[in-house]
Parts: C-alpha cells; sequence; structure tokens
C-alpha cells in the first residue's frame, strides 16, 4: 500500500510559460499595442511646444512639458474667422446630446416593450418598416429632412437637431429594447397583470426597474454615437450652433499659416473625452447588458 | 341550482390554422381541486390560460361564478394564478411582491398590511418579509408565489406545473401543502401538471386531456380503475398497463394467453357484444401466491428480469406473446429464471374496443 503515497497527486502542475499562453497573451499584447499607439502619439504630441513637434519624432516624450495647446484648444483656437477655441462647441454638443438622449430612450423603451408584451395588429409590419429604417444610408434623407424641419420652423435650430437625432436612434435602439423585454420571463408580465397593472404600470414597476442594463447600453449608443455625429451636425445648423465636432473640423482644416499639430491633438482628445468616460464608468455594465439582449434576443 | 365555481363552455382557441382547444367543456364546482393532467401539447396551459384571461379565446364563453367574464381582464375575474417559474418581481422584497396586487387595486395602507400578514402566517414566511426573491431558496419562491395569490382573496386559484421546477423531496412537501391549503381555504382550485402522481394526490377531479379535447373527467379512482379508453389507460398508472390483443366471445375473453371467464367483468352499457379487443391489465393487479385462489385463470411463466424496488419487485415475464410487467411485493422472494404462477380476475382488468379503443 506505499504505493499510494508516491507519484502524481492532485492538480497536475502547469507552466505559466506554455506555447499557449505565449501565443494568446503574445497575440493580446500586440493588439494592444497596436491600438494604443495613435492614442500614445496624440497625448505626448498635445503636451509638446511647436518647436518640439517640427522635430518630427513623433514617438519621443515631450522634453519640456506644456498644457499650452491644450488652453489654446479649448478657447481660442481659430475656427474660420473667430477664435474662441471649442469651448462654445463643447457647449452646444451638451444641449444637442442630452434631451436627444433622454427623448430617444424613453420613446424608444415604450415602443420596444409594446412590441414585444403588448402584440397589438400590425405590430410586426411595424417592427419591420422600423429595422428597414436601420439600413437606410443617412445621406438618402439628408434634403427631404431639411424641408421638412423648415416646414416645422426648426431648421438651423438646436430643437431641430435633436428631433433629427431622437428618430433616426429609433430603428436600432427599439431593437434592443424589444429584445431585451422579449427575454425577460413572459411569466413576469402575465403575474403583473393579473396582479392588476396596466399598460403603463407593468412599464414602470416591474420592467423598468428590471432594465438597468439595458439602459446602459443604450445610453452609451446614443451619447456616442450623437456626440460623434459630424453630417447632421454640419447639415442642420448654424454656425453659432455648430457641435464640437463640426467645430474640431475647422479648427483641423484651417490652413492659415502653420498647421498646429499640438493644439488639434490636444482639440481631438478633448472632444472625444465625453464618449471615453461614458466607456470607462460604464464599461462592464455595457457588456453585460449587450450580452443579455443578444443572446437571450 | 347551486352555481358553478367555473364553467367553460363550447371553447375554441386557434392560433393561427392551429386548432388547440376544440369545442371544450368543463365545470367546476364550488372549492372543488380540478387536476389538467396530460402531456405536453395537450392544451391544458392553454385552457388555464384563458381561465386567467391572459390568451384570448376564439370562440366560446368562459364563466366565474356565475359571471360571464370571457372578455373581461385578468384582475378582474377573481383569480390567482402561481407560475412554474414562480414569476416573483426580482426588484420588489417579498413583502412587496405580495401587496403589489392590493396597491394596484387602490387598497388603503392599513387593510394591505393586515391581508399581508395573515397570507404570510398562513405560508410560514413571516420571517421573510423584507427578503428580495433572488435571497429565498425555491421553496420560499413558490410560497411567496401562492402568497400573492392569497392576498387577493380570489374565488379560484389557478396553478400552472407550479412543482416541476423543485426538485423530488421538495415537491413531495410542497404537495402535501398545496393539499393542506386547499382543506383550510376550501377555494376552487385548478392544476395543471404532467405528473400523475401529483393529479392522483391532489384531484377530487381529473381531467384528462389530448390533443385539445377533455377525454375523460372523474374522480382518481375512477380514473384509476375505469379508465374511459385506451389512452387514459395508458396514461395514468406507473408502471404502465399491460395491453394484450384477443377477442371478446360468449361472455370470455379469448387471447394468447388463454381465457379468462367475464363473469366478474362490469361492462359499460351496451358494450358486451362479441368483438376484437384489446385486454388491460394493470402490473399491481396480477395474482400471485395465496390470492392465486380468486384468479379467474392462471398461468405459469418465467421471470426474465427482475427489478427490485425496495417497497416493490418489478418482474418482467414473456406472457401472450409479449413482454408483461408484474409488480410484486419487495418481500416476495423470486429471481431470474425462476417459474411463477400469476393469475387474472375479470374484475380487476379494463377491456377495450380493437378500433375504437373505448372502454367496453
Amino acid at each position: 500500500m506505499q504505493n499510494d503515497m508516491i507519484g502524481p497527486r492532485g492538480p497536475k502542475p502547469r507552466s505559466i510559460f506554455r506555447l499557449s499562453n505565449l501565443v494568446v497573451y503574445g497575440t493580446i499584447t500586440i493588439l494592444a499595442l497596436y491600438y494604443l499607439a495613435p492614442l500614445y502619439v496624440m497625448v505626448v504630441t498635445s503636451l509638446k511646444s511647436m518647436s518640439e513637434v517640427r522635430i518630427g519624432n513623433v514617438f519621443a516624450l515631450p522634453v519640456n512639458l506644456t498644457f499650452d495647446p491644450w488652453f489654446k484648444a479649448w478657447s481660442s483656437a481659430c475656427t474660420g474667422l473667430k477664435c474662441e477655441g471649442l469651448m462654445g462647441g463643447f457647449l452646444n454638443s451638451v444641449i444637442i446630446t442630452v434631451p436627444s438622449v433622454i427623448v430617444s430612450i424613453a420613446i424608444a423603451s415604450v415602443n420596444g416593450y409594446a412590441l414585444a408584451n403588448w402584440p397589438y395588429r400590425g405590430a410586426n409590419i411595424f417592427f419591420t418598416i422600423l429595422i428597414f429604417g436601420a439600413f437606410v444610408p443617412y445621406q438618402l434623407m439628408l434634403y427631404p429632412i431639411v424641408i421638412i424641419l423648415r416646414e416645422l420652423g426648426v431648421f438651423g435650430d438646436l430643437a431641430g437637431l435633436v428631433i433629427v437625432h431622437s428618430i433616426f436612434g429609433m430603428p436600432i435602439l427599439t431593437l434592443i429594447f424589444r429584445n431585451y423585454f422579449s427575454s425577460l420571463p413572459a411569466e413576469l408580465f402575465k403575474a403583473a397583470r393579473i396582479d392588476g397593472a396596466g399598460f403603463w404600470g407593468i412599464f414602470f414597476k416591474v420592467m423598468l426597474p428590471m432594465s438597468l442594463p439595458i439602459l446602459v447600453v443604450a445610453i452609451i449608443l446614443q451619447v456616442t454615437g450623437i456626440w460623434n455625429d459630424f453630417l447632421f451636425g454640419i447639415v442642420y445648423t448654424r454656425p453659432e450652433s455648430y457641435p464640437m465636432t463640426v467645430q474640431l473640423n475647422n479648427i483641423v482644416n484651417s490652413t492659415y499659416g502653420e498647421k498646429e499639430y499640438n493644439v488639434n491633438m490636444a482639440a481631438t482628445i478633448i472632444t472625444g473625452l465625453v464618449p471615453l468616460t461614458i466607456y470607462f464608468i460604464s464599461g462592464k455594465l455595457f457588456v453585460r447588458g449587450i450580452a443579455a439582449g443578444a443572446v437571450k434576443g | 341550482m347551486l352555481m358553478e365555481s367555473v364553467s367553460i363552455k363550447n371553447l375554441d382557441l386557434n392560433f393561427g390554422s392551429v386548432e388547440v382547444l376544440k369545442n371544450l367543456n368543463l365545470d367546476v364546482h364550488q372549492g372543488e381541486f380540478i387536476v389538467l393532467l396530460g402531456s405536453s401539447g395537450c392544451g391544458k396551459s392553454t385552457l388555464l390560460n384563458c381561465i386567467a384571461g391572459l390568451l384570448d379565446v376564439s370562440d366560446g364563453q368562459i364563466f366565474i361564478n356565475g359571471n360571464n367574464v370571457t372578455w373581461q381582464e385578468p384582475s378582474e375575474r377573481g383569480i390567482g394564478m402561481v407560475f412554474q417559474s414562480y414569476a416573483l418581481y426580482p426588484q420588489m422584497t417579498v413583502e412587496g411582491n405580495l401587496s403589489f396586487g392590493l396597491r394596484n387595486a387602490g387598497v388603503a395602507k392599513a387593510e394591505i398590511q393586515k391581508k399581508v400578514a395573515r397570507a404570510a402566517e398562513i405560508l410560514q414566511i413571516e420571517a421573510l418579509l423584507k427578503r428580495k426573491p433572488s435571497e429565498l431558496s425555491g421553496g420560499q419562491r413558490q410560497r411567496v408565489a401562492i402568497g400573492r395569490a392569497l392576498v387577493r382573496d380570489v374565488d379560484v386559484f389557478l396553478f400552472d406545473e407550479p412543482l416541476s421546477n423543485l426538485d423530488a423531496k421538495l415537491r413531495t412537501d410542497l404537495r402535501v401543502e398545496i393539499k393542506r391549503l386547499h382543506q383550510q381555504l376550501k377555494n376552487t382550485m385548478i392544476y395543471v401538471t404532467h405528473d400523475q402522481i401529483e393529479a392522483m394526490t391532489l384531484a377530487d377531479r381529473i381531467a384528462i386531456m389530448r390533443e385539445g379535447k377533455i377525454m375523460q373527467l372523474a374522480s382518481p379512482a375512477e380514473i384509476y380503475g375505469r379508465p374511459v379508453n385506451k389512452y387514459v389507460a395508458d396514461f395514468i398508472g406507473s408502471p404502465a398497463m399491460n395491453f394484450l390483443e384477443g377477442c371478446v366471445e360468449k361472455g370470455a375473453f379469448h387471447f394468447a394467453g388463454g381465457v379468462l371467464p367475464l363473469d366478474q367483468y362490469n361492462f359499460s352499457e351496451g358494450m358486451d357484444g362479441d368483438r376484437d379487443a384489446w385486454i388491460g391489465i394493470r402490473p399491481e393487479h396480477v395474482l400471485v401466491a395465496e390470492t392465486l385462489a380468486k384468479a379467474d385463470l392462471t398461468v405459469s411463466v418465467r421471470a426474465d428480469i427482475v427489478e427490485p424496488m425496495g417497497a416493490d419487485t418489478l418482474l418482467w415475464c414473456e406472457f401472450g406473446g409479449q413482454s408483461f410487467r408484474i409488480r410484486l411485493d419487495g418481500q416476495f422472494e423470486i429471481k431470474e429464471g425462476d417459474m411463477i404462477d400469476i393469475g387474472f380476475t375479470s374484475n380487476a382488468i379494463s377491456l377495450f374496443d380493437k378500433s375504437s379503443e373505448m372502454r367496453l
């Protein structure tokens, strides 16, 4: 019986330098570097003075650290004739994004809930048409929308842009809300009906409290989508209400004298900060929500 | 005339071109425990959903306590429902779950508290009132689900396979509790299941369903003892009934296993003519040893396979040209290859017409 005590026992020892580990982590590291490199270049360039930028060594760390390009990008960079930086555009973007996100999510969540739980006559046709809308190129609709906004008397106003963003968010948002609500147990909905809750009662008291993951997904999609929008921003607004993306374009494309790469980089990072922050805050919830909507949809 | 608790008249339900329920009629007496039993897809859950008002019927009427509720909302029908998946509202506490229906109905706060406290006491979940459903075990969740129907003082309880998600031990415990609850509350209860043990133990009457129709509606003893057709006979009883082919001729059943006189067989009205037929013999109704004295027909068979199951022993043998099951007492001593004398008596068998499969 001595034999029982010698020889292998317990978990088999595994080397961390196995070939499979090297391949997996090697690939991950290379991909991460590949994606991080441009960001790195942007950050270091934005912290250099123009004399350093001119040397052309884009990967070098700044010798004399300076934050001037950031201040300039924010408050005094020139967009065409005016030299007021991105500040005004930032405000415009906030004024456009916040109501657009709220309105589109409010409507789409009710749409998705009705489609998933209250199958009315023609619901499928309505849904098909709505989804079709997601595949129509935006360019096709640019001019008709100009006419519609003009007739409504909101062309060029931020209100007009909010309407446009809310409508264009509808197909994809309705789809993800519908799929999410369909994935919730049907018996829960039945139980609430027996308990006497109506359309809105079930929505607010039973469905919405269970919707945090999908709400986060919707918020991220909308905030990043609307914040990053350029096309609608430039077509449907006047210069004084240009969103940040349009102003960024104007700063970067102003070819008056020398190109200020450091200011351009700083301006670009500032513009991208809002979506980035949203991702960092809610990344985990985002992944969970995507999984919840997609897998069980 | 006494008012029926639930009365279903000529109910049809179609999903598109699929007929799920066909001209279905069912009367449930006040305080009765009815079990809808059938294999999956027979329409039993669909029928329950129609009674609850969660599905719109295609034709026919539903009455609860004499009121035509065919077009009424689920919450207006005086029913409470317990689901297989419990369907508790995850973000509400147990208390919130119990009181949700009352709050929707606008009941006063003090009244709600009183009713919740009473339901919690009956179901012994007072200690859990402040917890969330995720912090409860399966059995506790199902109790809360029952409580949700209880607080609303409903006339009719509907159960949709409430025990199917629980493990075997818990299922037995909760089954007894549901029975006790019924004795205590004396409400009408309609209970859907595919488990014949649940059906036999709980029901005052069982409705056996198949393809959207009720095949037989009768007490458990009647269903077990006098199944109305071969399908019901085969469905009820475990291990299942043995069926052998033969013919009824001059007051006796002739088949490959011998001739069984039918002196004690209780024929249904007008069904005693000569014809081809099936004989159905329950494994537990085969006579052995000292009970052989009562047999109308005795034969000798060889034990092929012996399956001891503790209280019982299941014996497989070759009889009448096919495999045949016999249920013996667990104490009965027998091993594979032994010869054994078995007997049949005509008062413990069922006969079914060969072609229509209806009881003779």
